[in-house]
């Protein structure tokens, strides 16, 4: 049973790698979001916060062909990344990432806001009156103590990136080896005939990343609260 | 020092318009709370924006806002002792200590450091984390980290005003000292005559907003007899 194929190896791989990716560059992205939506008040603020979590509400196959249309070969921004920059999104992985990164971003973006909302203005306060420019604080005081947020934040990013399905076979479609992740391979095997044992393997492998990815928040969560309460 | 206040800012139903000039070494500022003393100093401090005036240190603007001049607080070089200490939960502190020179880029200088950790008698906490203080060396570790950061002029909030009686006798010396050795002017905000009388050289009276009477001790409320 467990004899898994070199197919079934590469859509391991790819998710992975593709999840990696996509909460890598969303992370740092969505710190600034969530700091913004925390800390400051500017116009067109409650747009950008529906906008955020849109991906949430709508029908993955909608945000998958959103993504179609802008990203894609003849896409507004997509044209313009493959003829300025040679990036190209449509049917790679890079697509798969960048759909995973928009649908997982609501998720990665709550806990990391609500930890900086939960930070003591008044501690801010008092690394200002010591001389530290407002983006010092936000690096010294700030950032490490909403870590455990931005930690929790990564891991539900990771998980939802690893499980996403609509939105990525929508936009880049289930090319073995350059976009078919694990779920897209569980959906081919359970369409052909006699892929019931190899969906098995593959649903047993997701099962165990999904449970890594929570235990090593839980241990990542509780050794930053213990950092931050600083006992 | 020198140090020239005339501002006035509205908070909702509260109005301060307070105008004084002092020359320290213990500028006190005494009222009752709910008088503005906080909202003072926190515009000298630069926590807060008067909606009108003026404020400078030794002939240097810190506000004008009649010229458009506001000085952010992390250029003001002014220290802050707060009434609830604020230290940094997640450094110890040693680095609690430090992050005023870090962040002014100043020259690391043990002989400094030992001469302020002496003076409040917190060179064995340097290791513990802030939640493994009591109130009473918070409160010197809050002093230490202040002073440590070289400001010009150090704001003390009701720094005893958490601690209990006990308390507030196991500190009172170090700000005593703190004036007669460390040589950094400072303002002080109490509602407690006693401890004005032991710290403050000038006293800056307030009442709702505004200041009723300047100059030494004399100022102060007589004690009340005990019935």
């Amino acid at each position: 049973m467990f004899d898994i194929s070199p197919t079934e190896w590469t859509a391991i791989q790819l998710s992975l790698r593709v999840a990696t990716v996509a909460t890598l560059v969303a992370t740092p992205l969505g710190i600034g979001v969530a700091w913004l939506l925390a800390r400051r008040d500017f116009w067109g603020k409650s747009v950008v916060d529906a906008l955020i979590y849109l991906p949430l509400v709508l029908p993955p196959v909608v945000t998958g062909y959103l993504l179609l249309l802008t990203f894609g070969r003849r896409g507004l921004v997509g044209a313009w990344l493959a003829d300025h920059l040679g990036i190209v999104f449509a049917f790679r992985w890079t697509g798969a990432a960048l759909a995973c990164g928009v649908m997982s971003f609501p998720l990665l973006v709550r806990p990391i806001r609500l930890s900086i909302e939960a930070v003591d203005r008044r501690l801010e306060q008092a690394a200002g009156t010591l001389g530290a420019a407002p983006w010092r604080v936000f690096l010294t005081i700030t950032l490490p103590l909403a870590l455990p947020g931005v930690l929790a934040g990564m891991v539900l990013g990771f998980a939802k990136a690893i499980g996403e399905f609509g939105a990525t076979i929508t936009f880049v479609s289930n090319i073995p080896g350059e976009t078919q992740t694990i779920s897209s391979a569980i959906y081919s095997l359970i369409q052909t005939p006699d892929g019931d044992a190899a969906a098995l393997r593959m649903v047993v492998v997701s099962i165990l990343i999904a449970t890594a990815a929570l235990v090593a928040s839980e241990w990542f969560a509780r050794r930053a609260n213990a950092r931050v309460h600083g006992n | 020092m020198m140090l020239r206040v005339d501002v006035s800012k509205r908070l909702g139903e509260f109005a301060i318009e307070a105008s004084f000039a002092s020359e320290g070494p213990v500028t006190g500022l005494f009222g009752a709370s709910g008088a503005g003393k906080s909202s003072l100093i926190n515009m000298i401090a630069g926590l807060l924006r008067p909606d009108r005036g003026t404020i400078a240190i030794d002939g240097e603007t810190l506000d004008d806002t009649a010229a458009g001049v506001h000085v952010p607080t992390y250029r003001r070089r002014i220290g802050y002792v707060f009434q609830d200490a604020r230290l940094f939960p997640h450094l110890d502190v040693r680095r609690n200590l430090d992050y005023g020179r870090r962040m002014n880029g100043l020259a690391d200088d043990p002989a400094q450091r030992a001469r302020v950790t002496d003076l409040l008698d917190i060179a064995s906490l340097l290791d513990r984390r802030p939640g493994r203080l009591s109130g009473g060396e918070r409160q010197r570790v809050a002093l230490g980290r202040a002073l440590l950061a070289r400001p010009r002029l150090l704001l003390l909030d009701e720094p005893l005003g958490s601690l209990d009686e006990g308390r507030k006798h196991e500190i009172l010396p170090y700000l005593v000292r703190l004036r007669d050795e460390a040589g950094i002017p400072m303002v002080y905000v109490c509602h407690d005559p006693d401890e004005m009388r032991q710290l403050a050289t000038q006293i800056v009276m307030l009442k709702r907003g505004c200041v009723t009477a300047f100059g030494g001790a004399e100022v102060l409320p007589t004690a009340i007899p005990p019935a």
